[in-house]
C-alpha cells in the first residue's frame, strides 16, 4: 500500500466531507428563512452536523503517518470524547424536550452562551496544546486566538445575565444596572482586551495572557448586558446569537478549519440581520440599545394630565357585547400575554368569535415579548395558523376597518406618542390600533411600558380600558361572549 | 492553507448568509435563531480535534484534555439542545387548516 497516496486521498475525502456538511447548512438556512420549508431546513442543518462530527472523527483520529507507513489512531482520551458527547446530548435533550414555550427566550440565551464558551474552551486549548509541543502558531493564528477568547466570553457570561434576566432571578434585576462611569469601564476593559491581545500575540507562548483576556471578556458580557433593560432583550438575544456564530468563525481560523469558518459566519451574519431588523423596529441604533441604559426610570411627569378624567374604564359583560356586533377583530398580543400565560384563553377567544363568523386576524410587532418572533412562537403553540399573524406592514393599512383592537399586555408598541418627534421613542414603528373603532385595552393597571412613558393610547374616546390579569381578563371575555 | 483563502471563505460566507436571511418573515425569527444557534454549534469539530490530536502534541498532562472535554459537552448541549428545540417549535407552526 502506498501510504502517501493513501494520505492523500484521506485529505480529499475529508475537505470533500466538510464541504458537504457546509453545503447542508447553508441550505438548512436558507430553508429556515420560510415557514413551508422550515422543518425540512432544520433537518438538513443537523444532517449537516453529523456529517461534520462524523468527518471531525476520521480526520483527527487516523493519522496516517507516510515515512513509518502505518495508520495510527489517536484515541486515547476516548473515555472524555464519550462521557462529554453522552453527558452533553443527554442535557441537551432534556431541556430542549422539557422547555415550555414560554420559557424559549431563557433556553436560547443558555444555548448561545454554551456555544460561545466551547469556543473560547477549544481555542484556549488548542494554544495551551501548540505551546507544550512547542510549536510556534502564526500571528493570523494567534490574532484568531485572542478574538475567540474575547468574543466567546463576552458571548458565555452575557448570555447567562441574558437568561438571568428573562428568568426572572432576583440577584439579575429586570432593570437596566447603571452606575457612575459605567460607559468608562467597559471602554477600559475594551481596550485592556485590544492590548492584551496584542500582548499575547507578540509574546505567543503564554497561555496566561489568553486566560487573562477570557477573565477581561467575561467581565465585559456581564457588565455588557447588565446594563440593558429586559424589553430591548430582543437585541442581545439576536446579537449574542451573532456572536456565537464569530467566536465559532474566529476558532476556524485558529485550528486552520473550513466548515467552522463557513458555519460560523453564517451563523454570524444571521444573527447581525436579526439585530438590525430589531433595532430598526424600536427606531434605536444598536448603540443606543447597549449604552443607552433605556428604560427602567418611569418619568411620571404629564401622566396625570394625560389620564386625568378621560379614562373609560369597561368590564368583560361589555366588551363581549361590542364584539358581538363586530365583523373584524385585530388582537395586538406583548409580553403581558407571555406573562399572564394567557396565550391559550386568546385561543378560546379567537374560536369563539370564528365560529360566529367574525374575521380575527393578530397584529405581532417586531419587538413584542423578550425574543424575536416571541409572540408567534407562543401562538403557533395554540395552533394558530402562521396567515393570521400579521406584521407591522400588513395589519396597519386594515386598522381603519377593523371593529375592535384587543391589546393584550402590550403598551410602548401602541403608543402614539411615537409620531410625535419630541418623545422618548419618536419614530418606533407602531400598531395604529387608536385608528380601529374601538380599542380595548387589557392590561393591569396605567403603569408604563418598558420606556417610562404614559400612553395617551388609554385617554383616547375610542379607548376602552379592561382593567385585570390578562388570563383571567381574557377567560372571563370569553365566557360572556359564549353567554350572549 | 494561506489565511487569505480562509479571510476569503470568511467573507464569502458572511455576504451568503446576509443574501440567505433578509426578508425571513418575522413568524419565522424565533426558530431561525434556535437553529442557526445550533449550526453555530460547529465548534464541536473543534472540541473533537483538540481532544484527538493533543496527546501526539507534547506532554501536557490531562487538564487541557479536560477543558476539551468541557468544550465538546458544552458544544454537544448547544447542538442537540439547538436542532431538537426548534424542531419542536417548528412541528407547532401551522398553515391554514384544511
Amino acid at each position: 500500500m502506498n501510504y502517501e497516496i493513501l494520505n492523500n486521498v484521506k485529505d480529499v475525502v475529508v475537505a470533500l466531507l466538510y464541504l458537504t456538511s457546509a453545503i447542508f447548512f447553508i441550505l438548512g438556512i436558507k430553508n429556515l428563512a420560510k415557514p413551508k420549508t422550515a422543518p425540512r431546513g432544520n433537518l438538513l442543518g443537523a444532517s449537516g452536523m453529523l456529517i461534520a462530527v462524523l468527518t471531525a472523527f476520521i480526520d483527527f483520529g487516523f493519522v496516517i503517518n507516510v515515512q513509518a507507513e502505518l495508520i495510527e489512531s489517536r484515541f486515547d482520551y476516548w473515555y472524555i470524547i464519550v462521557i462529554a458527547l453522552v453527558l452533553g446530548a443527554g442535557v441537551g435533550l432534556t431541556s430542549a424536550l422539557g422547555v415550555k414555550m414560554t420559557g424559549m427566550p431563557q433556553m436560547v440565551a443558555v444555548f448561545n452562551g454554551l456555544g460561545g464558551g466551547a469556543s473560547l474552551l477549544v481555542a484556549g486549548v488548542f494554544y495551551v496544546l501548540a505551546i507544550g509541543g512547542a510549536e510556534v502558531l502564526e500571528t493570523p493564528a494567534l490574532v484568531a486566538t485572542a478574538l475567540s477568547g474575547s468574543i466567546g466570553a463576552i458571548t458565555f457570561s452575557g448570555s447567562f445575565i441574558a437568561y438571568g434576566k428573562l428568568q426572572g432571578l432576583a440577584i439579575v434585576p429586570d432593570k437596566p444596572v447603571t452606575f457612575p462611569g459605567d460607559l468608562a469601564v467597559k471602554g477600559l476593559l475594551l481596550v485592556g482586551l485590544i492590548v492584551l491581545s496584542g500582548v499575547l500575540v507578540v509574546s505567543a507562548d503564554a497561555a496566561h495572557w489568553y486566560w487573562l483576556i477570557v477573565a477581561g471578556g467575561l467581565v465585559l458580557g456581564v457588565l455588557l448586558v447588565i446594563g440593558i433593560g429586559g424589553a430591548d432583550m430582543p437585541v442581545v438575544i439576536s446579537l449574542l446569537n451573532s456572536y456565537s456564530g464569530l467566536a465559532a468563525a474566529s476558532t476556524g481560523f485558529v485550528l486552520g478549519n473550513i466548515v467552522l469558518i463557513i458555519a460560523g459566519s453564517l451563523v454570524g451574519a444571521s444573527g447581525i440581520i436579526l439585530t438590525s431588523i430589531m433595532c430598526k423596529a424600536m427606531n434605536r441604533s444598536l448603540t443606543n440599545v447597549l449604552f443607552g441604559g433605556f428604560g427602567g426610570t418611569p418619568t411620571s411627569k404629564t401622566q396625570d394630565d394625560i389620564y386625568e378624567g378621560k379614562v373609560t374604564a369597561t368590564s368583560a359583560d361589555e366588551v363581549a357585547m361590542i364584539l358581538d356586533s363586530a365583523q373584524r377583530v385585530v388582537i395586538v398580543p406583548g409580553y403581558g400575554m407571555a406573562v399572564a400565560r394567557a396565550a391559550t384563553p386568546v385561543r378560546q377567544l379567537t374560536e369563539a368569535l370564528e365560529a360566529r363568523g367574525v374575521d380575527v386576524v393578530f397584529g405581532v410587532h417586531p419587538v413584542a415579548g423578550r425574543m424575536p418572533g416571541h409572540m408567534n412562537v407562543l401562538l403557533a403553540e395554540e395552533n394558530i395558523p402562521y396567515e393570521k399573524l400579521l406584521d407591522l406592514d400588513s395589519v396597519n393599512p386594515s386598522f381603519p376597518h377593523t371593529d375592535v383592537a384587543i391589546v393584550l399586555g402590550a403598551n410602548d408598541v401602541v403608543n402614539p406618542l411615537a409620531r410625535e418627534k419630541d418623545s422618548e421613542i419618536a419614530g418606533m414603528p407602531i400598531l395604529d390600533v387608536d385608528k380601529a373603532r374601538t380599542c380595548v385595552v387589557i392590561k393591569r393597571s396605567l403603569s408604563p411600558g418598558f420606556a417610562g412613558i404614559p400612553n395617551p393610547l388609554f385617554a383616547n374616546d375610542n379607548t376602552l380600558m379592561y382593567f385585570g390579569d390578562g388570563k383571567k381578563a381574557v377567560e372571563d371575555l370569553v365566557k360572556a361572549y359564549k353567554e350572549l | 492553507m494561506t489565511i487569505i483563502y480562509l479571510i476569503t471563505i470568511f467573507a464569502m460566507s458572511v455576504f451568503l448568509g446576509f443574501e440567505l436571511i433578509t426578508k425571513v418573515p418575522a413568524t419565522l425569527h424565533t426558530p431561525l435563531m434556535s437553529g442557526s444557534n445550533a449550526i453555530s454549534g460547529i465548534t464541536i469539530v473543534g472540541a473533537i480535534g483538540v481532544l484527538l490530536t493533543g496527546l501526539a502534541v507534547a506532554d501536557v498532562g490531562i487538564v487541557p484534555f479536560l477543558l476539551g472535554g468541557v468544550a465538546l459537552f458544552f458544544a454537544t448541549i448547544n447542538v442537540v439542545g439547538g436542532f431538537v428545540v426548534s424542531h419542536r417549535m417548528l412541528s407547532k407552526f401551522r398553515g391554514r387548516r384544511s
